[in-house]
């Protein structure tokens, strides 16, 4: 394993803010979740809790940091040690999209601006694989990685007071899908019937940093079928393991 | 068991906070001012834990319909029982029909109220803090009814007495540490950020205060990054957002600063045109 350069900050008085290379990458994301993985494994009593993000890690410990020369070489040296052993295999998941005029209200604009037709537009968005970073902004919102540039839009001036549940949306160089109805500064494209965010879930987020997921075109009779199944618990979303 | 006559300003249940759930995207939440609300349930002789209800500025009307004790810490909005006002930090004897309100603020912005035993309200990921999404409800409304936990009578030995020091309450400095991208400012950056007073706008709430002052800086956004309650993020038009209990998990704004633990208690008691000044311990 090469080791990437990182840097060390005391972010607060309980927490040790790790930082990679300041890239998204995928190579940067695999380090950052083996890491995160082995500390883990490590049980260390006084760890509250490890987050992470595109490339940065951040450590909450249980009580007051006294010595924190002492716990950044710790720490440097629980990543010299790091082994990579999964705690689970990474998935691949399909993840049904309507974008149908209904739902992807700003279809119409993107395609104007950025001269594709909205077939072309669904086809771009629906092919590419997209890598999940991390969960943040909102309850069950997943980072994800791989828009094709055709379709990089600007966030809008100002943003939507409330767009629904489910909303698969394009902001600047990212898309994402909001979980449940909130404000919102990304174009809308489509909907998904899916549920991102289940508070009754032992794992309320089904996918995790390092999986994959692809958008399947659906239309508007699928999509009411899969939104009745979604909630009678009786859909599975499919999925496979992938190497990570 | 407690009925919302009338609501206050902003009243909700907390406790402190929803921990080991941040991959998924939750929010810590909690109360705003830890402290008054750990003192709150100390003085009744609580598990810290137990939780407390959360009032904000203008406090609520309440009826009890049992007899139970409380305790009221952290802002002063002169709590009157039955007509008659009562003391902070004290524990209060409440009968049954009993009626809690509230009159004018005298010092600080959130009111915290312990019950024996706690409140019994929706226990969502490890917490009963309530938040939008997560708990049925974001806040209290008029008629909700708040169930109190049995209590175990052999937890009931209190602290006979805490002193409060009012002094946290009208502090006008705000301690931080550095925050990861503080040296991203330069010098004039940083001697501004330290000298200037600042004012909270009317902005400001349970996910982050705001300032009146802009800041003007060209520092360039951050790949998105990790957050907790006490960072301070300067966006591009120069606002400065200390986020609170209930900010988002992650961020891409420039993290200049960290508020200190204790002080973000003491901001959490701050409301819109009270002043500040940051110092730095770091």
């Amino acid at each position: 394993m090469t080791d990437f350069k990182l840097t060390y900050h005391h972010f607060s008085e309980r927490s040790i803010l790790m930082q990679w290379p300041q890239k998204i990458d995928k190579n940067i994301l695999n380090d950052v979740l083996i890491f995160k993985n082995h500390l883990s494994n490590l049980n260390i009593e006084y760890i509250l809790q490890i987050n992470n993000a595109y490339n940065s890690i951040l450590i909450i410990y249980k009580h007051t940091i006294d010595y924190i020369n002492d716990e950044v070489s710790t720490l440097k040296t629980h990543y010299s040690d790091r082994v990579s052993i999964k705690k689970r295999a990474c998935r691949h998941w399909r993840i049904p999209v309507c974008y149908d005029e209904e739902f992807g209200i700003d279809l119409d604009e993107i395609s104007t601006t950025n001269k594709l037709s909205k077939s072309e537009i669904i086809k771009l968005h629906s092919e590419a694989i997209y890598t999940v970073f991390f969960i943040g902004f909102l309850p069950g919102f997943l980072y994800l990685g791989g828009l094709d540039k055709r379709l990089f839009f600007p966030r809008k001036n100002s943003p939507r007071f409330k767009v629904e549940k489910g909303a698969v949306a394009i902001g600047n160089e990212q898309t994402g899908i909001y979980p449940n109805s909130s404000p919102a500064g990304w174009n809308i494209i489509g909907n998904s019937p899916l549920e991102f965010f289940n508070r009754e879930m032992e794992k309320p987020c089904f996918a995790s940093g390092g999986d994959s997921i692809k958008f399947v075109p659906v239309d508007i009779k699928t999509y009411h079928e899969i939104s009745k199944a979604v909630q009678n618990r009786t859909y599975h979303i499919e999925s496979e393991v992938i190497d990570g | 068991m407690v009925e919302v006559l009338k609501c206050g300003l902003y009243d909700s249940i907390q406790d402190l906070g929803r921990f080991g759930v941040q991959e998924y995207g939750v929010p810590f939440s909690g109360a705003m001012d830890l402290n008054s609300a750990k003192v709150a349930n100390s003085l009744l002789g609580n598990p810290i834990a137990c939780a407390v209800l959360e009032m904000t500025i203008i406090g609520p009307k309440l009826k009890f319909h049992c007899a139970t004790e409380i305790v009221l810490s952290g802002a002063d909005l002169n709590p009157i029982l039955n007509n008659k006002p009562v003391k902070m930090n004290t524990r209060i004897q409440i009968n049954e029909n009993d009626i809690l309100s509230f009159g004018r603020r005298h010092y600080g912005c959130r009111v915290y109220m312990a019950v024996t035993g706690g409140f019994q309200a929706e226990f969502i990921m490890n917490s009963y803090s309530m938040y939008e999404h997560i708990t049925s409800q974001s806040r209290l409304k008029i008629k909700d009814q708040l169930h109190i936990l049995k209590h175990d009578k052999s937890i009931e030995e209190a602290h006979a007495s805490l002193k409060i020091d009012k002094a946290q309450f009208q502090t006008e400095e705000v301690e931080v540490f550095k925050g990861p991208e503080y040296d991203c400012l330069s010098i004039k950056e940083k001697n501004l950020l330290f000298s200037t007073e600042f004012t909270i706008s009317k902005d400001s709430n349970r996910m982050a205060y705001q300032v009146n002052e802009y800041f003007k800086n060209n520092l360039e956004s951050i790949i998105t990054s990790l957050v907790l309650p006490g960072t301070v993020q300067l966006t591009p038009s120069g606002r400065l957002l200390f986020l609170m209990r209930d900010c988002q998990v992650t961020g891409g704004y420039p993290r200049i600063l960290q508020v200190s633990e204790s002080s973000i208690n003491h901001l959490a008691q701050k409301t819109s045109g009270d002043k500040f000044r940051l110092k730095c311990i770091d």
